[in-house]
């Protein structure tokens, strides 16, 4: 397993955790975990999720990022170990 | 596990208050490639560094890529270049040509900087370490990327008097080679007490001798970080200031550590150190200047300022060394003028002088740096400017250093643009006053009373 961080930011729209989870379901990604909210009227989420099985993280995070262009908010990518130890002795 | 508050803690840090990973620089020993022959010595040198670099870039993007942090830089660092050549060079344009091969090498991998075309000479110089010295000016002329320091002093050695006036003649030169990019080479050329071996920081990184083969250190930064969680504590006690710093500074410092071993890994290449900096840049926000302020100052430089920045430094310490395995380098925040907007307004508002930073270099790493001075200044000016500096050093068994750039054609007020993260600066005064036959006695100032700790 291989545990990566997708964060979601921007605007609220219908249908960006609809179009987030079908990429995600197409290419082999579970998701373990989401968690949203709304912060100074701005959309917040974030999922954790294994991409163990992804080939090319680099091409899950660059489609990803334009699928959030398409939909008006910024999506990133990060392997979870920089949260991990930033906020775990 | 990791909740949203956290996540976006995090995310924030790296967006809007510029947290980022100043730079990995790889250490690399260049003692296997002493030849006698120059041209086999210069072939050496750059087939070792292209071998043991080549990859160092593209690993470097690819955990930018993985993580979500940038990298700034990647950069080299190696043996000390008077070592390497003394066999080989006889004259100092001898040691230009390794300088044009460490730049050469530099651009085929694709770093921005390529640090240790140095001399340790604390005690005396070899007349090899003296040419090389002597080539210094041609050789920051020369090319684009190499970066040169001289170490003239130490806490166990004393200060060597000849190699401080010898670097201020080399100062004035270095500029007036460089003169038509505002005496660039300057910035590029940095003078020590007590240097580290394993410093990541340019321009004053070199792979010591103790050091392994071939070594990863990793420089943090983070000043916007500091800045903006005491925009939370204002009014508060001095506890709090403090607990707010550190816990800051630690976790800072976890993402240098987590940058440092994956590159190691990554490379195949052992991780050295983690240099627990705060290195600012001119980008808004990314100034130690603004801690400062934030601290309490209306301006840097203003009465308190070394106080603060003491505070400052060592609360930076005492939060990092808890997150990194091995810590090292300068290890300090760093007081450049030029590389921060902060203390760019400061000098125009007339704040801080070179007096005050000078006072403000006995409390933090490293020393007087990026300070742009009139053209006309004297070596030997510059000479006793370095003394003083190599002797906060030596007594307080510190490192110091000294970047000045007298900026040929320009005198006081006027502005000099380095670019990048170099930056700009205000040409500030010097004391006008001579310290011509204090400089020329020739020898070293004896180890002090300290140093006999045996």
């Amino acid at each position: 397993m291989k545990r990566t961080i997708i964060t979601v930011v921007g605007k609220d729209t219908v249908g960006i955790i609809a179009k987030v989870c079908t990429y995600l379901a197409q290419n082999g990604v579970n998701i373990l975990d989401i968690s949203q909210t709304i912060v100074q009227g701005f959309f917040n989420m974030m999922m954790i999720v294994d991409t163990g099985n992804v080939k090319s993280f680099e091409n899950l995070s660059h489609e990803l990022e334009q699928i959030g262009e398409e939909i008006g908010v910024v999506i990133k990518c990060q392997n979870e170990e920089i949260f991990d130890r930033m906020h775990r002795i | 596990m990791i909740n949203l508050y956290e996540v976006r803690e995090t995310n924030q840090m790296i967006e809007q208050d510029n947290l980022d990973v100043r730079t990995i620089t790889l250490g690399i020993s260049l003692l296997d490639c002493i030849d006698a022959d120059l041209e086999r010595l210069n072939q050496k040198i750059y087939d070792k560094i292209t071998r043991v670099a080549k990859d160092l870039v593209k690993t470097g993007k690819a955990i930018e890529r993985d993580y979500g942090i940038p990298i700034v830089n990647k950069r080299i660092s190696v043996t000390p270049i008077a070592l390497v050549g003394e066999a080989a060079c006889k004259t100092p344009e001898d040691y230009v040509t390794i300088a044009r091969t460490l730049d050469r090498a530099a651009k085929e991998v694709g770093v921005n900087f390529i640090g240790g075309f140095s001399a340790l000479v604390s005690k005396g110089m070899t007349k090899g370490e003296e040419n090389l010295i002597r080539s210094i000016p041609e050789a920051l002329a020369k090319t684009d990327r190499v970066c040169s320091s001289v170490n003239v002093g130490s806490t166990k050695t004393g200060i060597n008097m000849d190699a401080v006036r010898l670097m201020g003649e080399m100062v004035v030169k270095t500029a007036e080679y460089t003169k038509e990019q505002d005496s660039l080479g300057c910035a590029k050329l940095v003078v020590f007490c007590n240097a580290p071996d394993d410093n990541p920081f340019m321009a004053g990184a070199f792979h010591g001798v103790t050091e392994a083969d071939a070594v990863i250190n990793v420089g943090v930064s983070g000043p916007g970080v500091v800045k903006h969680a005491l925009t939370k504590v204002r009014g508060e006690s001095f506890e709090v200031l403090c607990e707010t710093i550190k816990k800051t500074a630690f976790k800072v410092t976890r993402v240098g550590q987590l940058v440092a071993q994956e590159a190691s890994k990554r490379l195949g290449i052992p991780f050295g150190i983690v240099d627990l900096s705060l290195a600012p840049t001119p980008a808004i926000g990314d100034s130690v200047a603004e801690i400062l302020e934030e601290i309490g100052l209306e301006r840097c430089g203003a009465p308190g300022t070394t106080a603060a920045l003491a505070l400052l430094n060592d609360q930076v310490k005492k939060g990092g060394v808890m997150a990194s395995s091995y810590v090292g380098g300068l290890s300090g925040a760093f007081i450049p003028v030029s590389e921060d907007q902060g203390m760019i307004d400061a000098v125009k508002a007339g704040a801080l002088t070179l007096e005050k930073l000078e006072a403000m270099t006995c409390v933090c790493s490293v020393g007087l740096d990026m300070i742009a001075v009139p053209g006309d200044t004297k070596p030997s000016t510059i000479a006793g400017i370095i003394a003083d500096e190599m002797a906060i050093g030596m007594i307080n068994q510190k490192t110091t250093a000294v970047r000045l750039i007298p900026v040929i054609g320009k005198g006081v007020g006027e502005m000099v643009e380095f670019g990048g993260l170099l930056g700009y600066a205000p040409i500030m005064p010097v004391n006008q006053f001579s310290c011509e036959a204090f400089v020329s006695r020739k020898g070293r100032i004896p180890a002090p009373i300290h140093s006999f700790k045996n």
